[in-house]
């Protein structure tokens, strides 16, 4: 298909497969310990504002956890049949780490969900309680087995090579090697972010179109106290986690910095923009700051690092793709710093739930997060090439030997089916956020339409999505 | 035993968890078309919404447990299945989301998702059948290398599995429903069972006939002695328990004594299938001593299985506990 062997068609095929599957994750995780805090709240302060917002919430969570869950069940399978030499290469390390994520996270997630979603009624709200607990406790120890697994092939450590495949020779070593604690904070900073962003996006748009009720003032005002305290956050995990990058994969730092070589006696400057020109070794039409980029990845005024000319040319990675996915992502953490700190300065002069032009802000940065965790993995990703577990196999060894042909019918087939399922169940997902939360909402024990004063809700136009 | 086996039995247990539980997740899935009526699926639905995600976890299990254990089966039977296992994913996936999006969907996207919920669910169980045929056929390996092609795993043979697991999962899925439902469906489900389960030891005949005479290996394992004197209980259990689930069926309230006849022949066909392997991980050259992870692997995640699968199925049977009894109509979950 256009010309593509069958490894680019594979590598095309698992990174579809994985952006797909990662968006659903990041929401999951987030929106599962958002729920726990919730009920938590509710269990404590009695407010029925939270057991409202948790009953909205939880639909589109369960809305969301199935895409999560049969996107990721593609990916399980994916290493066998996509990447045969790698698993019979690597499986004896990354197959491990799998096994203990789906016995420890994924079995704790799906026997407690049903529970979280269904038992309100069936079960004391103290065990419910826990039941939501545990699964958001699934999904962060899921988090933390796959991106152990993720790190490992990042930054190898722990192993030998015996009879050509990976015998593990210290786990502790395998398991915290060294980018996995950076990778772990970064992506469960990211995934909270995410959500918030998220969260805090439909309560902007709810009170936009004039839905202002408690409800919706608690979703935004909870949504920006988590940015603010995330985002700052996010972009300092970050730099901890480039300067560790620079020590172990020091090719990938070349390339998100644009940085071909040093000029003895100078610093190096920050590029914000400009074109990787992979051919001339040079980064065209620069913007640039002298000597930031020293200052930030050496703290020092003038110092180095290694530039891309110093790895022969088969050892770099792609230049322009991880150059720009590295911007989008810090271009777009700076905004979500933005965000925090104007909706505190509004939320201090008591104009947190007004004004328009803070509220579309709010609004547009919504997808932002999940943008930014994209950019960041493509980052991750593709700075790793050509490498598969850097130093030690490379991505053209690792692949199955399908096909182009059957590479290509397979990737089309996915990349029909996911288009429809994803896309459509988004926009369900999508509608019941505008439904927005209501009062007494599923509760028993209130006849939500005779009792609660229901606000004006703009969205009684969308009375197909069924309630219930 | 070694280490190798061990997790070959765990391995193999988790599989059968697997082709139970979800076995009747797929197979309520399977009987849509003979239930046309929207309220009676909502409550077929309704049965196993509160546990099918942790039915389905199973299969990741045994996909782990295998990357985890056998890296070399693994890579080998995955690359070989590829195509079926994809065609098994994405029905996977559609049934998955149906199960949300039937009771989120806009009225009219409705009959869709229905649609999509038996499309998905006899996709995946038809491929699941098809890839277990297509196993027990083997592959032309050499070392991790699958030296056979794309459509190898086609036969006529693979297609007879995946039509006769069709059946299986759709006797579990009508008696899983004499459990869980009452009134007219409840009475729909005994007079399905019936039929199914005939079909259901046709394909079990089938293929208790067709693997010896086309695997000599096979044919040796049942048929000499003194093999035959031990295995011969496997086909004698079938018959017995096919006749006890005709009685109960015959009674005004089967109870859940069908369903688990029905578990139980599932479990004897299985066997059957492992006894015809055995040592074998990948037919018809590969054996489980020669597939294995390093020891370093194997004892490592061992202790994770030893240690936590207890605890699921502790938590599992609670959630199940939680959710027993008759489900009515218009007592959705939803
Ligand atoms: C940072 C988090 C993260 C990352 C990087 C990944 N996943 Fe994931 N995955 C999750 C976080 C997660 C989760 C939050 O635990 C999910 C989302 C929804 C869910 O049910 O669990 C999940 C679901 C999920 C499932 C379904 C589990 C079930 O049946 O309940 C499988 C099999 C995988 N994933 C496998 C993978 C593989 C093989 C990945 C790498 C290539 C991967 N995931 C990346
Ligand atoms: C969830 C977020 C992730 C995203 C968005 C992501 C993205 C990508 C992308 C875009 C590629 C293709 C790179 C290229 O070929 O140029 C890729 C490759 C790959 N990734 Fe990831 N990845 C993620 C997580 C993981 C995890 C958690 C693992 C392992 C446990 C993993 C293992 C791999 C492997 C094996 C390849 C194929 C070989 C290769 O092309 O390098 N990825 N990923
Ligand atoms: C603004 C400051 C930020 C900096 C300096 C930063 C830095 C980095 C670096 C250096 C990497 C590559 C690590 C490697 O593979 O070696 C990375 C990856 C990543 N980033 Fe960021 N980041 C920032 C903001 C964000 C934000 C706001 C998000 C999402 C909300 C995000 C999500 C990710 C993800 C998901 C990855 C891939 C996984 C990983 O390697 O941790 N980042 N980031």
């Amino acid at each position: 298909m256009f010309g593509l062997t069958a490894l680019d068609l594979a590598r095309i095929q698992f990174g579809f497969t994985i952006s797909f599957h990662i968006v659903f994750p990041a929401i999951t995780i987030g929106l599962a310990s958002y729920l726990a805090v919730l009920e938590g709240l509710w269990l404590w302060r009695k407010n029925p504002v939270h057991r409202d917002l948790y009953h909205f919430w939880s639909k589109i969570f369960a809305v969301n956890f199935a895409m999560g869950v049969v996107s990721g069940l593609v990916m399980a399978y994916q290493f066998g049949t996509n990447w045969s030499y790698f698993s019979a290469f690597a499986g004896s390390i990354t197959g491990p780490l799998l096994a203990y994520e789906v016995l420890t996270a994924f079995f704790l997630e799906a026997g407690f969900l049903g529970v979280m979603l269904f038992g309100w009624n069936r079960v004391g709200p103290g065990l419910h309680f826990f039941a939501t607990a545990m699964v958001a406790a699934g999904t962060l120890i899921s988090a933390t087995w796959i991106l152990a697994s993720n790190s490992w092939m990042q930054t190898p450590q722990g192993h030998e090579i015996v009879n050509g495949v990976v015998v593990p020779v210290d786990w502790l070593a395998v398991i915290f090697n060294p980018s996995f604690p950076y990778r772990l904070t970064h992506m469960v900073t990211a995934a909270f972010l995410s959500t918030a962003l998220f969260v805090g996006a439909a309560g902007a748009w709810h009170l936009l179109k004039g839905n202002d009720n408690p409800r919706v003032r608690v979703m935004l005002s909870m949504a920006m106290w988590m940015v603010l305290a995330v985002a700052p956050l996010q972009v300092l995990i970050g730099d901890r986690h480039g300067l560790n990058t620079l020590e172990h994969q020091p090719a990938k730092i070349a390339a998100m910095e644009g940085h071909w070589e040093n000029t003895p006696g100078e610093g190096v400057a920050l590029i914000l923009f400009g074109w990787p020109d992979e051919a001339a070794e040079v980064t065209r039409w620069q913007i640039a700051l002298p000597n930031l980029s020293s200052l930030i990845l050496t703290h020092s005024l003038d110092g180095h690092y290694p530039g891309l000319k110093e790895f022969a040319p088969e050892d770099r990675p792609p230049v322009a793709v991880v150059f720009w996915a590295f911007r989008v992502m810090v271009g777009l953490g700076l905004l979500m710093v933005g965000l925090g700190f104007w909706a505190a300065w509004r939320r201090w002069r008591g104009r947190l739930y007004r004004g328009r032009w803070f509220l579309r802000f709010a609004c547009a940065m919504g997808p932002s997060g999940l943008i930014a965790i994209l950019a960041g993995w493509y980052t991750a990703e593709i700075g790793r090439q050509p490498w598969v577990v850097y130093g030690v196999m490379r991505t053209a060894d690792a692949v199955s030997e399908h096909s182009a042909l059957t590479m290509s019918v397979t990737l089309a087939i996915f990349v029909v089916a996911y288009i429809f399922v994803f896309g459509i169940g988004t926009r369900y997902m999508l509608k019941l956020v505008a439904k927005g939360p209501e009062a007494g909402e599923d509760d028993p024990a209130t006849d939500a339409g005779a009792s609660a004063p229901r606000p004006a809700r703009p969205l009684s136009a969308a009375p197909d999505v069924r309630e219930g | 035993m070694d280490l190798a086996t061990v997790w070959a039995a765990i391995i193999a247990f988790g599989l059968m968890m697997y082709v139970i539980m979800d076995g009747f997740d797929l197979g309520i899935g399977i009987l849509f078309p003979f239930v046309p009526a929207r309220e009676d699926r909502d409550v077929m639905v309704n049965t196993v919404a509160p546990v099918w995600d942790g039915n389905e976890t199973w299969l990741v299990l045994g996909g782990a447990g295998l990357m985890a254990a056998f890296p070399l089966a693994y890579a080998v039977v995955l690359s070989a299945l590829y195509i079926p296992l994809v065609l098994m994913l994405l029905g996977l996936i559609w049934r998955g989301v149906a199960f949300e999006f039937r009771f989120k969907a806009d009225e009219s996207h409705k009959p869709f998702w229905d649609k999509a919920f038996l499309f998905g669910s006899a996709t995946a169980t038809f491929f699941q059948g098809a890839s277990l045929g297509a196993f027990l056929n083997g592959f032309q390996t050499d070392g991790p290398r699958f030296l056979g092609g794309p459509m190898d795993w086609l036969t006529p043979f693979s297609v007879f599995t995946g039509l006769g697991l069709m059946a299986g999962y759709a006797l579990l899925g009508a008696t899983w429903l004499i459990v869980r439902t009452e009134g007219a469906l409840h009475d729909r489900m005994v007079a399905l069972a019936r039929p199914v389960l005939l079909i259901l030891l046709a394909v079990i005949a089938g293929v208790s006939l067709w693997t010896p005479l086309a695997h000599p290996a096979v044919a040796e394992r049942w048929f000499s002695l003194p093999n035959l004197i031990f295995f011969s209980p496997v086909p004698i259990l079938v018959g017995v328990s096919a006749l006890l689930m005709l009685r109960a069926l015959a009674r005004p309230e089967p109870g859940v004594r069908p369903f688990l006849l029905a578990l139980f022949l599932l479990f004897l066909g299985y066997s059957g299938l492992g006894i015809s392997l055995w040592p074998l991980i990948v037919p018809p050259d590969i054996s489980i001593a020669e597939a294995a992870a390093p020891p370093e692997s194997l004892s490592f995640a061992l202790v994770g299985a030893v240690l936590i699968i207890p605890v699921i199925l502790a938590y599992t049977a609670w959630s199940y506990y939680v959710f027993r009894g008759k489900v009515r109509a218009g007592e959705g979950y939803h």
